[in-house]
Protein backbone atom coordinates (compact mmCIF):
# COMPACT_ATOMS: atom_id res chain seq x y z
CA UNK A 1 0.00 0.00 0.00
CA UNK A 2 1.97 2.89 -1.24
CA UNK A 3 -0.39 5.46 1.27
CA UNK A 4 2.10 3.81 3.97
CA UNK A 5 5.30 4.66 1.99
CA UNK A 6 3.98 8.23 1.42
CA UNK A 7 2.74 8.61 5.35
CA UNK A 8 5.79 7.10 6.86
CA UNK A 9 7.95 9.82 4.60
CA UNK A 10 5.12 12.84 5.56
CA UNK A 11 5.60 11.54 9.52
CA UNK A 12 9.43 11.67 8.97
CA UNK A 13 9.32 15.37 7.52
CA UNK A 14 7.25 16.83 9.78
CA UNK A 15 9.68 15.50 12.86
CA UNK A 16 12.38 17.00 11.06
CA UNK A 17 10.93 20.45 10.58
CA UNK A 18 10.02 20.42 14.13
CA UNK A 19 12.43 18.68 16.61
CA UNK A 20 11.91 19.19 19.84
CA UNK A 21 7.99 20.65 19.40
CA UNK A 22 4.55 18.76 20.28
CA UNK A 23 3.14 18.17 16.93
CA UNK A 24 -0.94 18.58 17.70
CA UNK A 25 -2.21 18.56 13.84
CA UNK A 26 -0.47 18.00 10.57
CA UNK A 27 -2.43 18.99 7.55
CA UNK A 28 -2.10 17.94 4.01
CA UNK A 29 -3.79 18.39 0.69
CA UNK A 30 -4.71 15.70 -1.18
CA UNK A 31 -5.96 15.25 -4.78
CA UNK A 32 -8.40 13.22 -5.86
CA UNK A 33 -6.79 12.63 -9.29
CA UNK A 34 -3.41 11.86 -6.99
CA UNK A 35 -3.86 8.11 -6.87
CA UNK A 36 -3.95 8.09 -3.22
CA UNK A 37 -7.02 7.02 -1.21
CA UNK A 38 -7.31 9.91 1.50
CA UNK A 39 -9.11 7.12 3.95
CA UNK A 40 -5.66 4.87 3.51
CA UNK A 41 -3.52 7.86 4.83
CA UNK A 42 -5.68 8.75 7.61
CA UNK A 43 -5.16 4.95 8.90
CA UNK A 44 -1.51 4.65 7.83
CA UNK A 45 -1.30 8.03 9.98
CA UNK A 46 -2.00 6.57 13.50
CA UNK A 47 0.12 3.11 12.83
CA UNK A 48 3.34 5.86 11.05
CA UNK A 49 2.77 8.21 14.44
CA UNK A 50 2.78 5.28 16.89
CA UNK A 51 5.11 5.36 19.55
CA UNK A 52 7.43 8.63 18.01
CA UNK A 53 7.94 12.72 18.46
CA UNK A 54 4.20 13.12 16.54
CA UNK A 55 2.14 10.15 18.84
CA UNK A 56 -1.42 11.83 19.39
CA UNK A 57 -0.83 14.13 16.50
CA UNK A 58 -4.25 14.40 14.17
CA UNK A 59 -3.88 13.86 10.43
CA UNK A 60 -6.31 16.77 8.41
CA UNK A 61 -6.67 16.05 4.66
CA UNK A 62 -7.97 18.83 3.10
CA UNK A 63 -9.71 16.56 -0.67
CA UNK A 64 -8.68 18.10 -3.22
CA UNK A 65 -11.61 17.62 -6.51
CA UNK A 66 -10.28 17.42 -9.91
CA UNK A 67 -11.00 19.72 -12.54
CA UNK A 68 -9.72 20.12 -16.31
CA UNK A 69 -9.45 22.83 -18.35
CA UNK A 70 -10.22 22.02 -22.21
CA UNK A 71 -7.50 23.04 -25.05
CA UNK A 72 -9.78 23.00 -27.84
CA UNK A 73 -12.94 24.86 -26.08
CA UNK A 74 -11.43 26.28 -23.44
CA UNK A 75 -14.07 25.43 -20.34
CA UNK A 76 -13.34 24.74 -17.30
CA UNK A 77 -15.03 21.52 -15.78
CA UNK A 78 -15.21 18.86 -12.90
CA UNK A 79 -13.23 15.82 -13.37
CA UNK A 80 -14.61 12.67 -11.22
CA UNK A 81 -11.62 10.08 -12.50
CA UNK A 82 -8.66 10.20 -14.51
CA UNK A 83 -10.91 9.44 -18.31
CA UNK A 84 -10.25 13.10 -18.66
CA UNK A 85 -12.64 14.12 -21.35
CA UNK A 86 -14.06 17.31 -21.09
CA UNK A 87 -18.13 17.49 -21.71
CA UNK A 88 -17.35 18.73 -25.66
CA UNK A 89 -16.18 15.75 -26.52
CA UNK A 90 -12.29 16.64 -26.61
CA UNK A 91 -9.71 14.43 -24.64
CA UNK A 92 -7.12 17.35 -25.41
CA UNK A 93 -7.46 18.55 -21.38
CA UNK A 94 -5.07 19.72 -18.77
CA UNK A 95 -5.36 18.74 -15.59
CA UNK A 96 -5.65 22.30 -13.30
CA UNK A 97 -5.95 20.54 -9.67
CA UNK A 98 -6.60 17.30 -8.11
CA UNK A 99 -3.39 15.60 -8.17
CA UNK A 100 -2.05 17.32 -5.66
CA UNK A 101 -0.08 15.97 -2.52
CA UNK A 102 1.39 18.76 -0.06
CA UNK A 103 2.04 19.13 2.99
CA UNK A 104 0.43 22.55 3.87
CA UNK A 105 1.06 23.01 7.51
CA UNK A 106 1.34 21.91 10.89
CA UNK A 107 0.21 22.76 14.07
CA UNK A 108 2.89 22.84 17.02
CA UNK A 109 2.95 23.98 21.03
CA UNK A 110 5.07 26.79 21.19
CA UNK A 111 7.36 26.63 23.60
CA UNK A 112 8.00 28.64 26.77
CA UNK A 113 11.61 28.17 26.64
CA UNK A 114 13.85 25.63 25.12
CA UNK A 115 16.97 24.24 27.20
CA UNK B 1 9.77 1.40 9.58
CA UNK B 2 11.76 4.00 7.97
CA UNK B 3 11.12 7.65 8.57
CA UNK B 4 13.70 8.94 5.96
CA UNK B 5 12.86 8.14 2.18
CA UNK B 6 9.18 6.88 2.86
CA UNK B 7 10.40 3.33 1.26
CA UNK B 8 7.44 1.84 3.68
CA UNK B 9 9.90 -0.01 5.31
CA UNK B 10 13.14 -0.41 6.68
CA UNK B 11 13.76 -3.84 5.74
CA UNK B 12 15.07 -3.39 2.30
CA UNK B 13 17.91 -4.94 0.82
CA UNK B 14 20.17 -4.18 -2.39
CA UNK B 15 22.61 -7.09 -3.18
CA UNK B 16 24.34 -8.48 -5.82
CA UNK B 17 23.59 -11.53 -6.89
CA UNK B 18 26.38 -14.31 -5.03
CA UNK B 19 27.30 -11.36 -3.07
CA UNK B 20 26.08 -12.05 1.00
CA UNK B 21 26.22 -9.26 2.01
CA UNK B 22 23.31 -7.06 1.85
CA UNK B 23 23.07 -3.84 3.13
CA UNK B 24 20.60 -1.40 3.98
CA UNK B 25 19.58 2.10 1.93
CA UNK B 26 19.57 4.72 4.34
CA UNK B 27 21.08 6.48 7.16
CA UNK B 28 19.27 7.59 9.58
CA UNK B 29 19.27 9.79 12.08
CA UNK B 30 16.38 11.58 14.54
CA UNK B 31 16.23 13.65 17.25
CA UNK B 32 12.94 12.85 19.51
CA UNK B 33 10.92 15.90 20.61
CA UNK B 34 10.93 17.25 24.25
CA UNK B 35 8.22 18.95 26.04
CA UNK B 36 7.41 22.35 26.78
CA UNK B 37 4.57 24.72 26.99
CA UNK B 38 1.24 25.25 25.64
CA UNK B 39 0.20 27.39 22.77
CA UNK B 40 -0.59 26.77 19.61
CA UNK B 41 1.48 28.00 16.74
CA UNK B 42 0.95 27.46 12.87
CA UNK B 43 3.95 26.31 10.70
CA UNK B 44 3.03 27.05 7.03
CA UNK B 45 5.34 24.00 5.14
CA UNK B 46 3.68 23.37 1.69
CA UNK B 47 6.10 20.85 0.67
CA UNK B 48 4.98 18.36 -1.69
CA UNK B 49 4.78 14.88 -0.45
CA UNK B 50 7.10 13.26 -2.68
CA UNK B 51 9.95 16.06 -2.92
CA UNK B 52 11.94 13.72 -1.35
CA UNK B 53 11.61 11.02 -4.14
CA UNK B 54 11.67 13.22 -6.58
CA UNK B 55 14.79 14.72 -6.02
CA UNK B 56 16.55 11.37 -5.54
CA UNK B 57 15.19 10.94 -8.94
CA UNK B 58 16.51 13.65 -10.43
CA UNK B 59 20.02 12.86 -9.25
CA UNK B 60 19.43 9.62 -11.06
CA UNK B 61 18.71 11.36 -13.96
CA UNK B 62 21.46 13.42 -13.58
CA UNK B 63 23.59 10.30 -13.23
CA UNK B 64 22.21 8.79 -16.38
CA UNK B 65 22.67 12.05 -18.44
CA UNK B 66 26.65 12.03 -17.42
CA UNK B 67 26.81 7.89 -18.96
CA UNK B 68 24.47 8.94 -21.87
CA UNK B 69 22.12 5.92 -20.41
CA UNK B 70 18.77 5.67 -20.97
CA UNK B 71 16.13 4.26 -18.11
CA UNK B 72 12.78 2.68 -18.73
CA UNK B 73 10.75 1.66 -15.33
CA UNK B 74 8.75 -1.64 -16.31
CA UNK B 75 5.59 -2.44 -14.55
CA UNK B 76 3.25 -4.89 -14.14
CA UNK B 77 1.56 -7.35 -12.23
CA UNK B 78 3.39 -10.45 -11.09
CA UNK B 79 3.43 -12.78 -13.97
CA UNK B 80 3.16 -10.88 -16.83
CA UNK B 81 6.26 -11.29 -18.02
CA UNK B 82 8.52 -8.44 -17.35
CA UNK B 83 11.88 -10.64 -16.52
CA UNK B 84 10.69 -13.18 -19.65
CA UNK B 85 10.69 -9.44 -22.26
CA UNK B 86 14.12 -8.42 -20.39
CA UNK B 87 15.81 -11.81 -20.45
CA UNK B 88 15.03 -12.16 -24.50
CA UNK B 89 15.82 -8.56 -25.17
CA UNK B 90 19.19 -9.09 -23.68
CA UNK B 91 19.57 -12.32 -25.85
CA UNK B 92 18.39 -10.46 -28.68
CA UNK B 93 20.07 -6.98 -28.24
CA UNK B 94 24.00 -8.87 -28.01
CA UNK B 95 26.73 -7.59 -26.95
CA UNK B 96 26.54 -4.05 -29.27
CA UNK B 97 24.13 -3.06 -26.31
CA UNK B 98 25.29 -3.40 -22.99
CA UNK B 99 21.90 -3.98 -20.26
CA UNK B 100 21.29 -3.52 -17.01
CA UNK B 101 18.28 -4.21 -14.98
CA UNK B 102 17.65 -3.06 -11.31
CA UNK B 103 14.90 -5.99 -10.01
CA UNK B 104 12.61 -5.36 -7.71
CA UNK B 105 11.05 -7.78 -5.54
CA UNK B 106 9.87 -8.15 -1.75
CA UNK B 107 11.84 -11.17 -1.41
CA UNK B 108 14.29 -13.25 -2.99
CA UNK B 109 16.94 -12.82 -5.88
CA UNK B 110 15.32 -15.36 -8.87
CA UNK B 111 14.83 -12.26 -10.79
CA UNK B 112 18.68 -11.00 -10.68
CA UNK B 113 20.23 -14.48 -11.21
CA UNK B 114 17.71 -14.81 -14.10
CA UNK B 115 19.15 -11.95 -15.89
CA UNK B 116 22.38 -12.65 -14.63
CA UNK B 117 21.96 -16.00 -16.77
CA UNK B 118 20.80 -14.14 -19.73
CA UNK B 119 23.89 -11.93 -19.95
CA UNK B 120 23.22 -8.52 -18.31
CA UNK B 121 24.17 -7.26 -14.98
CA UNK B 122 21.41 -6.98 -12.64
CA UNK B 123 21.04 -5.72 -8.87
CA UNK B 124 18.38 -7.48 -6.69
CA UNK B 125 16.61 -4.63 -4.87
CA UNK B 126 14.08 -6.55 -2.14
CA UNK B 127 11.83 -4.72 -0.73
CA UNK B 128 10.41 -6.27 2.29
CA UNK B 129 7.28 -5.50 2.90
CA UNK B 130 7.56 -2.50 0.66
CA UNK B 131 5.03 -2.11 -2.56
CA UNK B 132 7.55 -0.45 -5.11
CA UNK B 133 11.26 1.19 -5.66
CA UNK B 134 11.67 4.26 -5.38
CA UNK B 135 14.28 6.54 -6.53
CA UNK B 136 16.35 6.19 -3.62
CA UNK B 137 16.72 2.53 -4.11
CA UNK B 138 17.46 2.66 -7.50
CA UNK B 139 20.22 5.84 -7.18
CA UNK B 140 21.44 3.07 -4.65
CA UNK B 141 21.16 0.48 -7.19
CA UNK B 142 23.12 2.46 -9.95
CA UNK B 143 26.15 2.81 -7.71
CA UNK B 144 26.48 -0.70 -7.32
CA UNK B 145 26.12 -1.57 -10.69
CA UNK B 146 28.63 1.51 -11.98
CA UNK B 147 27.41 0.79 -15.45
CA UNK B 148 29.23 1.27 -18.83
CA UNK B 149 28.47 4.37 -20.79
CA UNK B 150 25.86 4.26 -23.37
CA UNK B 151 23.94 1.49 -21.85
CA UNK B 152 19.90 0.84 -21.38
CA UNK B 153 18.97 0.08 -17.69
CA UNK B 154 16.03 -1.26 -17.05
CA UNK B 155 14.43 -0.74 -13.48
CA UNK B 156 12.00 -4.02 -13.00
CA UNK B 157 9.41 -2.62 -10.51
CA UNK B 158 7.76 -4.51 -7.87
CA UNK B 159 4.77 -7.09 -9.27
CA UNK B 160 1.73 -4.31 -8.71
CA UNK B 161 -0.41 -2.18 -10.40
CA UNK B 162 -0.85 0.05 -8.11
CA UNK B 163 1.87 1.69 -5.58
CA UNK B 164 4.84 1.97 -8.40
CA UNK B 165 3.01 4.18 -10.35
CA UNK B 166 3.00 7.45 -7.97
CA UNK B 167 7.21 6.89 -7.45
CA UNK B 168 9.27 8.78 -10.04
CA UNK B 169 12.76 6.55 -10.39
CA UNK B 170 14.25 8.49 -12.77
CA UNK B 171 13.55 6.95 -15.53
CA UNK B 172 12.74 8.47 -19.24
CA UNK B 173 9.79 6.45 -19.93
CA UNK B 174 7.62 3.78 -18.23
CA UNK B 175 6.02 0.85 -19.34
CA UNK B 176 3.79 -1.57 -18.16
CA UNK B 177 3.24 -4.94 -19.07
CA UNK B 178 0.15 -6.98 -19.45
CA UNK B 179 -0.49 -10.38 -20.36
CA UNK B 180 -3.82 -11.46 -22.08
CA UNK B 181 -4.64 -13.87 -19.27
CA UNK B 182 -5.16 -10.76 -17.04
CA UNK B 183 -8.33 -9.26 -18.76
CA UNK B 184 -8.49 -6.37 -21.29
CA UNK B 185 -10.47 -3.96 -18.59
CA UNK B 186 -7.45 -3.86 -16.10
CA UNK B 187 -6.85 0.42 -18.01
CA UNK B 188 -9.74 1.68 -15.98
CA UNK B 189 -9.60 -1.07 -13.40
CA UNK B 190 -5.93 0.74 -12.54
CA UNK B 191 -6.02 4.16 -14.11
CA UNK B 192 -3.15 5.97 -12.42
CA UNK B 193 -1.01 3.01 -13.58
CA UNK B 194 -2.21 3.14 -17.32
CA UNK B 195 -2.49 7.34 -17.08
CA UNK B 196 1.02 7.64 -16.39
CA UNK B 197 2.63 4.99 -19.11
CA UNK B 198 4.41 5.69 -22.25
CA UNK B 199 4.04 2.35 -23.48
CA UNK B 200 1.78 -0.63 -22.41
CA UNK B 201 3.32 -3.86 -24.04
CA UNK B 202 0.79 -6.29 -24.13
CA UNK B 203 2.20 -9.98 -23.59
CA UNK B 204 1.12 -13.02 -24.62
CA UNK B 205 -0.52 -13.27 -27.60
CA UNK B 206 0.05 -16.31 -28.40
CA UNK B 207 -2.62 -17.51 -26.07
CA UNK B 208 -5.40 -15.02 -27.70
CA UNK B 209 -6.82 -17.93 -28.91
CA UNK B 210 -7.71 -19.52 -25.33
CA UNK B 211 -8.80 -16.42 -23.81
CA UNK B 212 -11.47 -13.75 -24.19
CA UNK B 213 -8.85 -10.65 -24.56
CA UNK B 214 -10.36 -7.97 -26.42
CA UNK B 215 -7.07 -6.00 -27.39
CA UNK B 216 -8.95 -3.21 -29.08
CA UNK B 217 -10.84 -2.52 -25.70
CA UNK B 218 -7.61 -2.73 -23.73
CA UNK B 219 -6.46 -0.31 -26.32
CA UNK B 220 -9.26 1.90 -26.33
CA UNK B 221 -9.45 1.80 -22.49
CA UNK B 222 -5.84 2.75 -22.33
CA UNK B 223 -5.83 5.57 -24.65
CA UNK B 224 -8.96 6.96 -22.69
CA UNK B 225 -6.69 7.52 -19.86
CA UNK B 226 -3.85 8.59 -21.89
CA UNK B 227 -3.95 9.41 -25.12
CA UNK B 228 -0.70 9.32 -26.33
CA UNK B 229 0.24 5.83 -25.12
CA UNK B 230 1.87 3.49 -27.78
CA UNK B 231 0.62 -0.41 -27.25
CA UNK B 232 2.63 -2.94 -28.62
CA UNK B 233 1.06 -6.50 -28.61
CA UNK B 234 3.64 -9.40 -29.01
CA UNK B 235 4.34 -12.60 -27.43
CA UNK B 236 7.99 -12.95 -25.71
CA UNK B 237 7.36 -16.58 -25.96
CA UNK B 238 7.07 -17.01 -29.74
CA UNK B 239 9.11 -13.65 -30.55
CA UNK B 240 6.06 -13.14 -32.36
CA UNK B 241 5.77 -8.79 -32.90
CA UNK B 242 8.75 -8.46 -30.24
CA UNK B 243 10.83 -6.53 -33.27
CA UNK B 244 8.58 -4.07 -32.35
CA UNK B 245 9.32 -3.35 -28.88
CA UNK B 246 13.23 -3.00 -29.99
CA UNK B 247 11.81 -0.72 -32.66
CA UNK B 248 10.56 1.42 -29.70
CA UNK B 249 13.87 0.71 -27.62
CA UNK B 250 15.87 2.03 -30.14
CA UNK B 251 13.57 4.84 -30.93
CA UNK B 252 13.14 5.95 -26.80
CA UNK B 253 17.00 5.65 -26.69
CA UNK B 254 17.77 7.60 -30.00
CA UNK B 255 14.96 10.93 -28.70
CA UNK B 256 16.13 10.90 -25.33
CA UNK B 257 20.09 10.79 -26.72
CA UNK B 258 18.76 14.08 -28.99
CA UNK B 259 17.24 15.90 -25.94
CA UNK B 260 20.41 15.40 -23.58
CA UNK B 261 22.66 16.41 -26.12
CA UNK B 262 20.48 19.63 -26.80
CA UNK B 263 20.18 20.30 -23.51
CA UNK B 264 24.00 20.22 -23.07
CA UNK B 265 24.84 22.44 -25.84
CA UNK B 266 22.14 24.97 -23.95
CA UNK B 267 23.65 24.40 -20.05
CA UNK B 268 27.37 24.56 -22.24
CA UNK B 269 28.84 21.47 -19.46
CA UNK B 270 27.24 18.49 -18.45
CA UNK B 271 25.21 17.31 -15.48
CA UNK B 272 27.32 16.51 -12.21
CA UNK B 273 28.00 12.88 -11.54
CA UNK B 274 27.23 12.08 -8.20
CA UNK B 275 24.12 9.83 -7.37
CA UNK B 276 22.51 10.90 -3.98
CA UNK B 277 21.53 13.97 -2.19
Amino acid sequence: MHELALTESLVGRVADRTVGRRVTAVHVRVGLLSGVVPEAMELCFDVATAGGPLAGATLVIERVPGRIACRACGARSPAEDLVLVCPCGSADVEVVSGRELTLSRVEVLREASCA
Amino acid sequence: MCLTCGCGSDDVRVSLPGSSEPSHLHDHGHEHGHEHGHEHETLVLEERLLAKNDHLAEHVRAFLAVRRMTAVNLMSSPGSGKTSLLERTIAELGDGQPVYVVEGDQETSFDAERIERAGARAVQVNTGSGCHLDAGMVGRSLRALDPVPGSLLFVENVGNLVCPALFDVGEHARTVVISVTEGDDKPLKYPTMFASADLVVVNKIDLLPHVDFDLRRLEDQARSLNRDVTVLALSVRTGEHVRDWYAWLSSLAAHHEERTAAERREEGEPHGAAVGP
